[in-house]
């Protein structure tokens, strides 16, 4: 059931991604200062702003979940949270590798939309550990979600801490960026912004299939008294 | 079905009382936050502090403190049925969640009535940014209570229980400190305390209170159905 649809969902996200880097590499123009190295932005920015959509994704869920005490909204919660961390990690490295081009330094403190992300980050890596340490299934779903809600309350919250905190002196990397982008950077960037969009999507879709499968073979196989193979997840909801 | 009011003076006065008569968490919670000064004092190889440094001192040791109280909160209603008592109880879920953070609350004033002077004692030049001070303590505590209570609820219903509160806890607890430290630094400045950001800073934790608040407010419910 959830597989409908896959393949054409995964072929647009292959078709947008090569489009996006052949605009990346091609039609984008080099950037004044910074040169070729600016062009990692089209890639990290638009990562950064799937992962932190992804995570409030994550919250709405969790709370049709908390509403409706569907397991399913659960499932959807626990695979669009996942995913977003999964971009995150690429959301932090490419910023390190941005920020080592272009300030010679790995991590900067600088930047206040990179800390307060690794503060997001930390934040929802800490989802698993507190997922596994519920043991009763209904109950680790009910806190899973509630913990994605308050989460997803503390993402903007935390933005704005964190812009607070910088000193108003310090040049801001996106305000040189974003504002007064020529006509063809804005292009790529949207280009990029649609196809990581896609490309998450698709992996949510991914996830969920597989795991509906595996829940399915697992259900027949019980059914049949076959031996069920391999070690169930304490903390991957099930997807019927 | 008993009003909200009394039921929440009820369970707020058990707590008290209860950790009056017991002093389980509070001598805790002062002891390992003045022993943490003296870690500091050697720790930064300094005697005095001033600005970032005392700041950061102080609310450093203030969070970790408070994680201790916070991790012993819903430990007694957890070993002698308290939540039972308030699922088969006829009043409204949420009393629960607002009488244990006004505990929280005072169990973090009563914290920083004893630590803030000896650190003021241990480490600060002049005491005229203590003043000013208990503002920003006072709002930091509300968060404090409002996240430390709905994490803590979670956690003491699982197996790792102290692990849980602090890695959940502290990644919640930033923007607080953040405004905190913020606030705080100016205010113990060497020359005197002045009011940099102030108002902002103060706005910030009362935006954090409101919101974390209603949240906790919003979802406490669905954590004590069974």
């Amino acid at each position: 059931m959830y597989g409908k649809g896959l393949k054409p969902l995964s072929i647009a996200a292959v078709a947008m991604l090569a489009l996006s880097l052949s605009l990346v590499f091609f039609y984008a123009p080099l950037d004044g200062d910074q040169g070729f190295i600016q062009k990692i932005f089209y890639v990290h920015v638009p990562l950064a702003i799937t992962a932190l959509i992804g995570f409030v994704a994550g919250g709405v869920f969790a709370i049709l979940h908390l509403r409706s005490n569907d397991r399913k909204w659960d499932a959807y919660s626990y695979v669009a949270i996942h995913i977003s961390v999964i971009f995150g990690v690429a959301v932090l490295i490419t910023g390190a590798i941005w920020a080592k081009a272009s300030w010679g330094h790995w991590w900067v403190w600088d930047e206040p939309t990179l800390v307060s992300f690794l503060i997001v980050f930390l934040l929802y890596a800490t989802y698993y550990p507190f997922r596994y340490a519920i043991e009763d299934r209904d109950r680790q779903a009910r806190y899973a979600s509630v913990f994605a809600v308050t989460a997803g309350a503390f993402v903007p919250l935390n933005f704005m801490a964190v812009r607070m905190a910088e000193s108003l002196v310090h040049p801001r990397t996106f305000a040189t960026a974003e504002g007064g982008m020529p006509g063809e950077m804005m292009l790529t960037f949207l280009c990029s912004l649609v196809a990581m969009g896609l490309l998450w999507t698709t992996l949510v879709k991914f996830e969920l299939t597989a795991k509906s499968a595996s829940g399915q073979v697992k259900r027949l196989r019980r059914a049949l008294d076959a031996p069920v193979a391999g070690g169930s997840s304490r903390i991957a909801p099930e997807v019927s | 079905m008993t009003p909200s009011r009394t039921a929440f003076a009820a369970i707020l006065g058990k707590d008290l009382r209860s950790e009056l008569r017991t002093l389980q968490s509070l001598p805790a919670m002062a002891l390992f936050a003045v022993t943490t000064f003296v870690i500091f004092r050697f720790g930064l190889d300094r005697t005095s502090l001033s600005g970032s440094l005392a700041s950061g001192v102080l609310w450093a040791t203030l969070l970790f403190a408070a994680v201790l109280g916070i991790n012993r909160l819903f430990v007694s209603e957890r070993e002698e049925g308290g939540f039972d008592a308030i699922r088969l109880a006829p009043i409204d879920r949420t009393v629960l969640f607002a009488a244990k953070a006004s505990a929280l609350v005072v169990y973090l004033a009563a914290l920083e009535l004893v630590t803030v002077p000896i650190f003021a004692i241990f480490f600060l030049e002049d005491a005229a940014g203590l003043g000013p001070l208990v503002a920003v303590l006072l709002l930091t505590d509300l968060g404090l209570a409002a996240t430390g209570t709905l994490i803590s609820s979670m956690a003491v219903n699982s197996r790792a229980r102290d692990l849980l509160v602090p890695l959940v806890l502290l990644p919640l607890s930033i923007p607080l400190m953040i405004a905190a430290t913020g606030a705080t630094e100016p205010l113990l400045s060497l020359g005197g305390p002045s009011y940099d950001r102030f108002g902002t800073w103060l706005m910030v934790l009362g935006l954090y209170d409101l919101i974390f608040g209603l949240v906790g407010y919003a979802v406490f419910d669905f954590l004590l159905e069974d």
